[in-house]
């Protein structure tokens, strides 16, 4: 009996606060009051009682309670705003935001709240800050109602709607309008209306909206539902193959930028360089180290670190390179499983100094700004970094092709390569062509290092997880052809991001080397091969 | 026939060879089992282990001899081979757990207890027979080679194209073991195993009966290999290294003698996997790793490919530098086996034992000459004398 009277009470109040003509400031102090007596099962009346108000002062005292700062006094059963403050706690009426001075703990009661009051509480806030000034607050209220729907709110996002002039905030409560009118008891004509709305902003959220509404729909409206659903289903199938081909693009960007010095260095002068992974990770590594100097020394031009390693990498893996070629490789023409078994070699040497110097464990390397973060394009979420690194690897494969085609220096290339004693014959120094060529495609190995560093772990390993791919790339594009290195990379990385959702990324992975294999088998020397003579040589 | 095979096969270093290892075989697990701890001559048992890998892998590098050194194909794969032999031998070992594994599941190994597995998938059966498990040890690497050559060999992949496929093949396998749903335990592996055949895997007459065999493996394999190398086949099989081209216009099918090769040096490889297994007490995909492939390459390098008996020095000789150097500096270890790459590349394409055969019959040539020119200036000396006489 005892517990019935602040329930009558509360109903009480409720009901006056309702009445016309009176006081709007007294009926919303009984409301917030009324708060103290109820039990926690009718907490969600009386936040919704609170909120139907839309009074500005309600936002803070909702805050409060979600907070677990509002308490009431045991003495009148005044309910206040209260701020711990030793032993004692800082009162502040919760209308007027006067300070009401202190009182010890014990002279007040907490008013409980747990998970489902919780939610109750962030829902009226939802609907409450709808109307608030600032844009931003209101696009959150927006998405906070839009996630739990609430077909009583719907009056709130009418309104809202109608005094929303911002384009972004307006799509999220038109969404929200839609989801709820479809749970209210609406006429269907309007429902109708809703069912379309939702169909056309489509996305993945729509869907369980959609099918929730198909249980408890009208017979007339269930074709629409239906219709709307199928829709959106084929909506959702073909922005997920567009994701997958993004992927499968970025994929075999970083394929293209790990293969692309090796189609140089392999695929030009034929010499295996099974150190290319490990000019990769030096590159990668002069990237760490030119973002130390600048953090320690020239903080404010750490947005330009990549810019400064890029010809930094180059000359260092470039030099390397050159010392690689006249130091060893150039004792080895004519032996390419010599070459192999040396430059393998050199790489354990490379890793192990590096490991030395660095360490074993992973480097940091900051992404700039404008590299970091993503934005949506329709249906697909494109990260910055992704889109820079793909723009980077096509810049370079244009760079070096115009380098071959349209240089002296690339012509000298072509030529020694096509012919080298008739090369020779003609004035041109092929030991120099030779260590100048795989110094080339040493430096283009170590600015893929700079754009690798970006989005792979910087570790003495790195190169080695990236040079058996680079090896199947150039194989597979056609050996002496860089356009089969371009077609080759992103032909096989977009087969491995259509294979992993079916058979996962590891066996995705096993999948295209088994392809790869068999592929070989039928066309030995790659998708573009050579022709003419220069095969048999 | 038989009898042919084996006199061709042979010569005096073969059968010096042979009878070294035959003599291991039995010295040192006598000396480990007769001897007391204390005496002089006693070899300890982790030595046995020790040396019995070391045997191992000399297997395993004689079997990438037989195709890189004869027949030209560098394999970068042959890892996995061995890899596949020591799976089969895990397997067994595994299903001779029984009840004793830490879940007590008498029929399931314990990783498939962990993964929650309800009964043994169909390729783990007759694994608890020995006979099937040895006959698989050979079986599977034999097939994979079989396959992947028949393959390869039939579209012309050769040289280096092949060795990255084979550099493929051993990783695509390294992936696919490292996943649990394979049913090979994943990431661990197979391991603490109990006995072999009855007996307890860890026991010194254990480890040193798995000494013996693996010597004696080595052995037969040398023999083996040496039969097939001084046979015509073998003949044809360097002619066809030199020259492949040459070879097919002449009418041999060089595919298939390559295959038959690759073939061969596969079960040895997998035999080598399976002697492994049990005396590291451990199998897991890392094995599988294209590294370890490369690595074999180089303690064929070392010690000479082209020479039978290069690989068994190559590789004792890098394995035992690599136990020394990994405990005294092992931050050294890469550089040394690095520039170990380099060097013999550079400067010892024959390696140790084809440098050593060189220079040991260049001396005995120009001994011959010296013999042949002093005779020919004793005749001279005569035929003067014989003028002077005349006049």
């Amino acid at each position: 009996m005892y517990r019935i009277i602040p329930t009558v009470l509360a109903a009480l109040f409720l009901f006056v606060a309702m009445a016309p003509g009176l006081r709007a400031e007294e009926g919303l102090r009984d409301l917030v009051n009324a708060l103290g007596e109820a039990k926690l099962s009718e907490m969600d009346e009386h936040i919704a009682a609170l909120a139907k108000t839309g009074k500005p002062e309600v936002v803070a005292i909702l805050e409060a309670l979600g907070e677990g700062e509002l308490y009431a006094r045991k003495a009148d059963g005044q309910v206040f705003l209260t701020k711990e403050n030793g032993s004692n706690l800082a009162l502040t009426d919760p209308i007027s935001g006067d300070s009401a001075g202190e009182a010890p703990k014990a002279a007040l009661s907490k008013i409980r709240v747990n998970n489902s009051v919780r939610r109750a509480v962030r829902t009226a806030l939802g609907s409450l800050t709808l109307l608030s000034p600032d844009r931003n607050q209101r696009l959150r209220a927006a998405q906070s109602v839009l996630q739990s729907p609430d077909a009583d709110a719907l009056g709130a996002i009418e309104n809202a709607l109608a005094a929303e002039k911002d384009g972004a905030v307006r799509a999220v409560l038109e969404q929200a309008r839609a989801t709820m009118l479809l749970l209210s008891d609406r006429p269907v004509e309007e429902k109708k209306e809703a069912v379309r709305l939702l169909e056309e902003n489509g996305g993945r959220e729509a869907l369980p909206i959609l099918s929730a509404a198909l249980g408890s729909a009208d017979e007339s409206l269930k074709p629409d539902i239906e219709a709307a659903l199928a829709s959106i289903e084929q909506a959702q199938a073909f922005w997920n193959a567009g994701q997958n081909i993004w992927y499968g693009l970025s994929l075999g960007s970083v394929l293209l930028l790990a293969a692309i010095g090796l189609a140089i260095t392999f695929g030009v002068m034929g010499i295996i360089n099974m150190a290319h992974g490990e000019m990769v990770m030096l590159g990668a590594y002069t990237t760490f180290l030119v973002q130390d100097v600048v953090r320690t020394s020239f903080p404010h031009l750490f947005e330009w670190s990549l810019a400064i390693a890029l010809p930094l990498a180059f000359l260092v893996t470039g030099a390397v390179g050159l010392a690689l070629e006249r130091g060893v490789i150039r004792f080895l023409y004519g032996r390419p499983l010599e070459t192999l078994l040396a430059t393998w070699g050199i790489s354990l040497i490379l890793q192990q100094t590096v490991r030395t110097i660095f360490g074993p464990t992973n480097r940091e390397v900051g992404n700039p700004s404008w590299m970091s973060g993503a934005f949506e394009l329709g249906g697909l979420a494109i990260t910055w970094n992704r889109l820079w690194i793909i723009v980077f690897a096509l810049a370079v494969f244009a760079a070096l092709l115009f380098l071959l085609k349209k240089t002296p220096m690339g012509l000298q290339m072509r030529a020694v390569t096509q012919n080298r004693r008739m090369a020779s014959s003609m004035g041109i120094r092929t030991p120099w062509v030779d260590a100048l060529t795989f110094a080339l495609g040493s430096g283009i190995a170590g600015i893929a290092g700079v754009a690798l560093s970006q989005i792979d772990n910087v570790s003495p390993n790195l190169g080695q997880g990236y040079i058996i791919d680079s090896f199947m790339v150039v194989v597979f594009g056609g050996v002496g052809n860089l356009w089969g290195t371009l077609v080759g990379a992103f032909s096989l990385g977009i087969l491995n991001k259509f294979l992993e959702p079916y058979a996962g990324a590891v066996l995705g992975k096993i999948l295209v080397l088994v392809l790869i294999i068999l592929f070989i088998q039928k066309r030995p020397r790659g998708l573009f091969a050579l022709k003419g003579r220069a095969v048999e040589a | 026939m038989i009898t042919s095979f084996l006199v061709k096969s042979l010569d005096r270093t073969i059968v010096v060879a042979v009878a070294i290892l035959l003599a291991l075989a039995v010295i040192v697990p006598a000396l480990n089992l007769l001897t007391a701890p204390e005496h002089p001559l006693h070899v300890p048992t982790y030595l046995v282990s020790l040396f019995g890998k070391y045997l191992t892998y000399a297997l395993l590098a004689l079997a990438l001899d037989l195709v890189w050194g004869f027949c030209g194909i560098l394999s970068l794969g042959h890892a996995a081979f061995f890899a596949l032999g020591g799976y089969a031998m895990g397997m067994y070992l595994m299903r001779q757990i029984g009840a004793r594994g830490s879940y007590g599941n008498p029929l399931l190994p314990d990783f498939m207890v962990f993964l929650n597995w309800k009964e043994l998938p169909w390729f783990w059966y007759g694994f608890d027979m020995f006979w099937f498990a040895a006959l698989m040890v050979v079986l599977v690497p034999g097939l994979l080679a079989f396959v992947f050559g028949w393959f390869a060999f039939r579209s012309r992949v050769n040289g280096v194209y092949l060795s990255i496929i084979t550099q493929a093949m051993t990783y695509a396998l390294l992936l696919a073991f490292f996943r649990n749903d394979m049913g090979f335990g994943g990431n661990n592996g197979l391991t603490d195993f109990k006995d072999i055949l009855g007996f307890n895997i860890q026991a010194d007459g254990t480890r040193a009966a798995l000494f013996a065999a693996s010597a004696l493996a080595l052995a037969v394999s040398l023999v083996v290999t040496s039969g097939i190398v001084r046979s015509k086949f073998g003949k044809v099989l360097v002619a066809l290294r030199d020259a492949e081209s040459r070879t097919r216009f002449l009418g041999y099918r060089v595919e298939h003698m390559k295959l038959f090769a690759f073939t061969v040096s596969a079960t040895m490889a997998g035999v080598a996997g399976a002697l492994y297994v049990p005396q590291v007490g451990i199998i897991n995909p890392g094995e599988f790793a294209p590294a370890n492939s490369i690595e074999v390459v180089i303690w064929t390098a070392v010690g000479g490919r082209g020479t039978l008996i290069g690989p068994i020095v190559g590789a004792i000789l890098v394995n035992g530098g690599k136990s020394i150097f990994t405990a005294a500096f092992p931050e050294f270890w890469l550089f040394a086996l690095g520039g170990l790459f380099v060097l013999v590349t550079l400067f010892l394409p024959k390696g140790v034992v084809g440098t050593a055969q060189n220079y040991l019959a260049s001396r005995r040539a120009s001994h011959a000459a010296a013999r042949k020119e002093s005779e020919s200036e004793k005749a001279a000396s005569l035929a003067d004398a014989e003028t002077v006489a005349a006049e």
